[in-house]
């Protein structure tokens, strides 16, 4: 197994541990750390099967240099909008659904 | 219940994405010839940078877009409250400070510069150049910052400002950011330092609009 390929398989790992850290956790702090989490597991599936043959490629780097910077726009507008969600209602989490 | 049924799946994805990655078929495309043959007539000399501005330059575009979107979205849902005043920290973070941030300028402009031949650019300067912002606002030299003014609206919309400018005036070559080979290298350093410019800045505000004094009236 090439370090690649090892790369991938702990994206994956990380990804499932973000969706089901997104799903199940009801603090907005933790859960945008779950979204990131996430993402980061994206980025390392892209980056890690690119090389699994033990060259890298730059088009899948260069894609997740830039999905970095995006995401790092993502999580500052979630922040902004989890503070205002605290400015308006003093607590951190999102009213429970109705049909849950 | 909800719980495990959550974790099963997750767990689920996992062997099964993993699984189908161990008996992958090696790529059948290679971008890495294609990179690397036309390396010579893109401008610079790292593919990294040569796919980031050169063969995929419109990725970069919408990239700094969106970014400018991000930081325009914030400014929208943040009050304009007072800005937190910069709080005096312990002396020694402050020198500490004041010895770190020029010596992070000077990294920011060396990794601009050595963008072009090795593992450098506008996002990682621009990255280097909003850190060293942070560090003096969490060191208590910079106060938060209020709502932009025209100058430092200007500086926010430059990098885009810029880059779209070149991607216009490049239309007439047939195709979207396709650079005469004998000016790419002019062309990518120009857009590169707007770049830089424009993500310290945007970096920077994503945290300093946001640092605001919530008890202030």
């Amino acid at each position: 197994m090439s370090s690649g390929l090892l790369f991938a398989l702990t994206g994956v790992i990380l990804f499932a541990l973000g969706v089901a850290g997104v799903v199940l956790i009801t603090p907005l702090l933790r859960r945008i750390l779950a979204f990131n989490l996430m993402g980061s597991g994206a980025f390392l599936v892209l980056v890690g099967l690119a090389q699994r043959n033990g060259m890298s490629d730059p088009v899948p780097q260069a894609m997740v240099l830039t999905g970095i910077v995006v995401a790092v726009a993502a999580t500052a507008l979630a922040l902004a909008l989890a503070r205002k969600l605290h400015a308006l209602t003093g607590g951190l989490e999102l009213p429970a659904d109705d049909d849950d | 219940m909800k719980r495990l049924a959550v974790i099963a799946v997750a767990a689920a994805f996992v062997l099964v994405l993993g699984s189908a990655m161990l008996d992958l078929a090696p790529t059948a495309i290679d971008l890495r010839g294609p990179v690397m043959a036309n390396l010579v007539q893109s401008g610079v000399e790292h593919p990294v940078t040569a796919v980031l501005l050169n063969y995929r330059g419109y990725d970069t575009l919408l990239e700094i877009a969106v970014l400018l979107l991000a930081l325009l979205a914030i400014l929208a849902v943040t009050d304009a409250a007072r800005p937190v005043a910069a709080r005096p920290a312990h002396p020694v973070i402050e020198t500490l400070a004041r010895l770190a941030v020029p010596l992070m300028i000077l990294v920011a402009v060396y990794l601009l510069w050595a963008g072009a031949f090795r593992p450098g650019g506008a996002f990682q300067a621009g990255a280097v150049l909003a850190a060293a912002a942070v560090l003096l606002h969490l060191a208590g030299l910079l106060p938060g910052w209020r709502a932009p003014r025209p100058r430092l609206r200007l500086g926010l919309a430059a990098g885009f400002a810029v880059f779209l400018t070149v991607a216009a005036a490049l239309l007439t070559q047939g195709a979207l950011l396709q650079y005469p080979p004998e000016a790419a290298g002019g062309l990518i350093l120009l857009i590169e330092s707007g770049l830089t410019l424009s993500l310290a800045l945007i970096l920077a505000g994503l945290f300093l609009f946001l640092s605001r004094d919530e008890a202030a009236p």
